[in-house]
């Protein structure tokens, strides 16, 4: 089902939360809203859910429009940060709910609930209650609770939010996967973009209550819209009026014209790959992404004197 | 010690003249008239305050308004007030003077609204943090799920503030049963009619009837515990995930 923002606008007191937002989400799509905090990225997800209105503008849901439905008539499947369980209900109890209030026969709601607890593997787990959960266990079961309806579209405000960073990788690649199986239309919120360009198929760039960019990870690193885009996605380095990433800078031992002189701040071995933070001589900072490789020969250690040039940069 | 050992003097009190004469006054007429008075009494202002506690707590909680700080901080006057200072208030407004033209002393009308004067605010009080507490989200996730307003409170927001409710309704009951202070003028004390079982108590020990006294006195005694009892075992099955 698709999902269509038209003009959305949304006041919170005196802060612009979001600021005539039209957006397309084709059904099917593994969507994230990418952005810092505060950018209105969780306020538009859950302006798509009815769980807020917006003070101006329309939803879409499948080409109709559902600006006036409640969130109880849009059938949206909806996960929360911090998981908004069901405490006084077993794990069961919590997964059947959305079934219960749609009044199926006790022989579905039981065989449905069997499936899902297989499918986000809480097998054995369903008489519990919830405080007898992990995080990632509990999350697993509002994703369950979520789907048990078949939504239309499924809508995960900062899904991952709250767990350590394993379990956060381990449902990434989880959530990936029951996308490929399901194809519901999914939004999901997060404010790190590792999780969105390793997730979703399109990523929509959220910056004080309007969309910077919308494109899929590889153009949004490659081919960023804007500076802000540039900076945020991904690490880049401000010279003068041009925006170089870590990786697009070559360094020397020897002043060849081109170059120019720094001095290496500070080595950081992280395995795979060698990071240095260079001082210029005009004092500008240089974050600098090299292979082991590179970093052996030029056999870089702090306060070593090398020479650098940007191979590759972007301005707008 | 503090507890067990007045109630252990009460019952040894209670049948010194023997069983048969603490069975015949404890079923006098005239005090089981008291006993059924005061318990019927207390359960109906239990249930009463349960429902508008709950309610006054909701509006603090939930709602925005003008003066809410005062309202809350009104709230809590009945436990402030010595009760035969409410007594006299009640009397002032409801009594045979009564601005309003609302004579009901010498009623149980009277018992009942000077009871739930003095126990409103246990309900208000246990129920206001629980209130404070509650998981929005899963409010609005149950919303999301498409359940009704209705059925929000019903199935997510009742089964979480019922403890809170029971622990506030357990001691509005136990109020109850035990005031005196706050009945002793508006209602009049007449057998058969308005006289609860403290005041029974009361009045014959003055009489010098101790062992009658302290008969309905154990039976009060052995009912309220009864009846704590019960809503400790259901505020045990309300909290049963909190164990689990």
């Amino acid at each position: 089902m698709s999902i269509e923002v038209r003009n959305v606008s949304k006041r919170f007191g005196s802060f612009q939360a979001l600021d005539d937002v039209s957006l397309d989400v084709d059904g099917g799509a593994l969507t994230a809203l990418l952005g810092p905090s505060g950018s209105g990225k969780s306020t538009l997800l859950r302006i798509i859910a009815g769980l807020e209105w917006p003070d101006s503008g329309e939803i879409h849901l499948a080409g109709e429009d559902a600006t006036p439905l409640t969130t109880q008539q849009r059938g949206v499947g909806f996960v929360f940060q911090h998981y908004a369980a069901f405490k006084h209900m077993s794990v069961r109890e919590n997964i059947a709910f959305g079934l219960k209030i749609r009044k199926r026969p006790k022989d579905e709601v039981r065989s449905r609930v069997d499936e899902l607890l297989d499918l986000v593997q809480l097998q054995g787990f369903g008489d519990r209650y919830p405080a007898q959960l992990s995080g990632g266990q509990r999350q697993r079961m509002a994703l369950a609770r979520a789907l048990a309806p078949e939504p239309k579209v499924l809508l995960l405000d900062e899904p991952f939010g709250a767990l350590d960073a394993r379990v956060r990788a381990e449902l990434r690649v989880w959530l990936r996967r029951l996308h490929d199986e399901t194809h519901t239309t999914t939004v999901f919120v997060t404010h790190d973009q590792e999780e969105a360009m390793d997730v979703a198929d399109s990523v929509v760039v959220m910056n004080k209550g309007r969309v910077e960019q919308v494109a899929g990870p590889r153009e949004l690193y490659d081919a960023p819209a804007n500076e802000f885009v540039m900076s945020f996605v991904g690490q880049a380095t401000r010279i003068d009026d041009a925006w170089v990433r870590p990786h697009d800078f070559e360094l020397v031992l020897v002043p060849n014209g081109s170059t120019r002189e720094a001095q290496v701040e500070r080595v950081v071995h992280l395995g795979f790959e060698v990071r240095a933070e260079l001082v210029r001589d005009d004092g500008e900072t240089l974050a600098v992404q090299l292979t082991r490789d590179q970093a052996a020969q030029l056999e870089l250690e702090r306060g070593q004197i090398v020479y650098v040039r940007p191979t590759h940069q972007t301005t707008f | 010690m503090i507890v067990l050992l007045p109630i252990a003097a009460l019952v040894w009190a209670s049948q010194k003249d023997g069983l048969h004469q603490f069975w015949s006054v404890a079923t006098s007429p005239e005090a089981i008239a008291a006993l059924k008075l005061t318990l019927g009494a207390s359960v109906v202002v239990s249930l009463v305050s349960a429902f508008f506690g709950t309610i006054t707590a909701w509006v603090l909680v939930r709602d925005e308004f003008r003066g809410k700080s005062i309202v809350n901080a009104v709230i809590d006057l009945p436990f402030a007030l010595p009760t035969i200072v409410a007594s006299l208030t009640l009397l002032a407004l409801y009594g045979p003077q009564s601005p309003l033209g609302i004579d009901i002393s010498l009623t149980r009308k009277a018992i009942v609204l000077a009871l739930l004067f003095v126990t409103l605010p246990f309900v208000v009080r246990t129920v206001q943090p629980v209130l404070l507490e509650l998981d929005l989200e899963a409010e609005e996730a149950a919303r999301s799920l498409g359940a009704s307003e209705l059925r929000v409170f019903r199935s997510i927001v009742l089964p979480n503030i019922l403890p809170g409710i029971l622990s506030g309704v357990a001691l509005a009951f136990a109020r109850a049963v035990g005031e005196i202070g706050a009945l002793v003028l508006i209602a009049g004390n007449v057998p058969f009619k308005t006289e609860v079982a403290s005041v029974f108590v009361f009045l014959h020990i003055q009489g010098g009837d101790q062992a009658g006294a302290s008969a309905v006195a154990v039976v009060m005694l052995v009912i309220s515990f009864a009846l704590l009892l019960a809503i400790g075992g259901l505020r045990f099955l309300a909290t049963r995930h909190e164990r689990a």
